[in-house]
Order: structure tokens, then sequence, then C-alpha cells
């Protein structure tokens, strides 16, 4: 079989500043995820990331980015910018999780009902939404992971490199000991 | 699952990209050459409606806008008939012409290398074409594994940087 053979590595390295983080920065395990609110593969990866965060502990460093396929699903963007909208609150991951949590339910009522129920600044997360103040950085975070070759939700990324093993609890944990243990 | 070797040869880069003529409706049809010019993607998949194939080609639909910024014109082929494709493309929201490879059934798969002789389909292959007619990368992913589009974007980085020297 004839192919050019290419390492998908992280083109967009972790940063302080514009990245959605949890866990230390010295932590010798960076785990990124690429992933849409509406997706069930990542609603079925959510509580499993979870899951290895409270394992690995210190550890473990965990960066999530948005990558909606709108396409397949219609509430995805929306919800993506949702989370930014909280984050411009400094409320990101209480967003994230409440959106995973809820996937099923993703309107742009039900989205307002979070941003109160979570007590964010409604008004300013409304009018976020409605400017579209956070398409863009929605669009970087996709574009970013297009280039560092995600094909599809979610796509893991180990200490920069594409994860293509399954995200099952025991093949995700033992993934991510196994790049502690070398770095 | 069992792995069968199919070793595809497809056209590789520098080399003229046959031309074709398949229809993109029941009553249109569509040729490489009407882009000349410009630079075309060819996105052969094996078949509508697999999971894979759908993942693919949703990606590919969100990335249409950074297509056109490069003037790129993006088609998908296999070897589907056309009612097919048009169900196919309304299900999932796809925007942009499938190719019907379908009489004399993948002719043009054949041509450009990537025909799975023991499947009837094609492989899962990516062709970037430039606007003078000429492979400039081409590639072919692992029929269950998603290609993604991060190596069509540097081939297409890639022409236009020429185009701009």
């Amino acid at each position: 079989v004839s192919r050019t053979q290419w390492t998908s590595e992280l083109t967009l390295q972790v940063d302080d500043a514009r990245d959605h983080i949890q866990g230390p920065a010295g932590a010798p395990v960076t785990l990124v995820e690429y992933g849409d609110y509406e997706c069930p593969y990542c609603g079925a990866a959510y509580p499993i990331v979870k899951e290895v965060q409270s394992r690995l502990g210190d550890r473990l460093r965990f960066v999530f980015r948005n990558f909606p396929i709108t396409t397949s699903h219609p509430h995805a963007e929306r919800a993506a910018e949702a989370a930014e909208a909280a984050a411009s609150q400094d409320r990101f991951w209480e967003m994230h999780d409440h959106l995973y949590e809820n996937q099923q339910h993703l309107e742009d009522a039900d989205l307002h009902r979070y941003a109160e129920e979570l007590g964010l600044d409604v008004a300013s997360f409304d009018r976020d939404l409605a400017d579209g103040a956070q398409t863009e950085r929605v669009r970087e975070d996709f574009m970013s992971g297009v280039r560092s070759g995600v094909n599809g939700t979610p796509t893991f990324y180990i200490n920069g490199m594409r994860y293509d093993g399954s995200y099952e609890l025991e093949s995700l944990l033992a993934s991510l000991e196994r790049a502690g243990t070398r770095s | 699952v069992t792995t069968v070797e199919h070793p595809a040869a497809p056209i590789a880069a520098g080399e003229k990209a046959p031309d074709f003529e398949l229809n993109s409706t029941p009553d249109q049809k569509v040729s490489l050459s009407d882009f000349g010019g410009r630079p075309t993607i060819l996105a052969f998949y094996p078949e509508d409606w697999s999971p894979v194939c759908s993942d693919q080609l949703a990606l590919y639909q969100e990335l249409l806008p950074e297509f056109q910024r490069y003037d790129a014109e993006l088609l998908g082929i296999s070897v589907d008939g056309i009612w097919s494709h048009l169900a196919f493309a309304n299900d999932r929201n796809l925007h942009f012409p499938l190719l019907s490879d379908f009489e004399p059934k993948g002719d043009v798969a054949r041509a450009y290398g990537v025909y799975r002789t023991g499947d009837g389909t094609s492989e899962r292959a990516l062709f970037v074409i430039d606007g003078d007619g000429v492979v400039h990368w081409s590639y072919v992913s692992p029929v269950g594994i998603n290609p993604g589009a991060d190596g069509i974007l540097r081939a297409l980085d890639d022409l236009a940087a020429k185009s701009g020297s």
C-alpha cells in the first residue's frame, strides 16, 4: 500500500494564556482533547477523562479544545460558544461539565438556563452568544485541530502526539501512565 | 477484522490527472477539466452511508470555507449510484458534489489506481490536483480510517506558495 506517512502532532502548543487547563503546569503528562458537545462518543469519553484525572491526580494536565462538527451536530457550535462565553467569566469547566452532563438538551433556551444555574452574568452571556463573540475562538480551536490531524471526535493528544488507541478507561490510563514514566 | 492487502497504486505527484466526466445529479455531469486553472481535491471514498465515510465527509463539509480560501474545488467520488448520493448528501447536509463512478463501475477509480477489485469499491484516497491538471499530492488511507484534512490543507498551502512565488 502506497501511503505518505506523517506523524500527527499538536500544531498549536498548549498555552496557559489561551487554553482551558486542569492540572499543574509541571505535570509529566498532558492530555489534550478535541471535542464536540453534541457528539455521543465525546459524551461517552467524558466520565472516562474524569476518571483518569482522578486516578492520575497531579501527574496529569488536561486541556479541552473545541471541535464542533455542525454538519452532523447542529447544536455543537452554540454549545462550544456557550462554554467559551462562560470561560470569559472564568467559569469554563463548570459549563463544560454541565454541557456534557446534559448533551441531549443543547437548545439556546437550555444554554441560557445553564448560565443561570451556574450563576453567570446572564446578560453578558446572552450578549456573547447573540453577537458571536466566541465564534472566532471556536474556529481557531477547530482549525488547530484540523491542522493537527483531528479526523473526528473525540481526538486525544498525549504529550503532543495524537493518540489513536481506544479511549476506554484501561487503554487510556495505561497509555497515560506510560507517557508519564517516559518523560 | 480480516485485513486483505490491496496494493493500491495511486497516481503519484507529478503525473497528469486523468480527466473524467461523471454525474453529480441525474442530469448534470462534472468534468475535471471544468475546474481548469483551480486546484481540485478529489476524495474517493468506499461507500455512501458507512460510518467512517460519513464522518470524513462531514469534516470536509465543515472545511468548505477553508477550501474556498484556496479557490479549490472539492469533489467526492464513490461507485454508488446517483440517487444514493442525493439521499446521502441530503441526509448528511453535504453541499459539495458527490460524483457517481457507477457505469462502467469504478472506471475513474481504476484510472486513478484506487479501485478495490475484491470489494467492488474504491480505496479511501485523496488527490490534490493543481490548476494545470497535474497531481500535486495523493494519499491512500487504510480503508477504515478517516484521513482527516491536514494533508489536503498542507498540499493546498504548497500550491498557493508555488503560485505566489
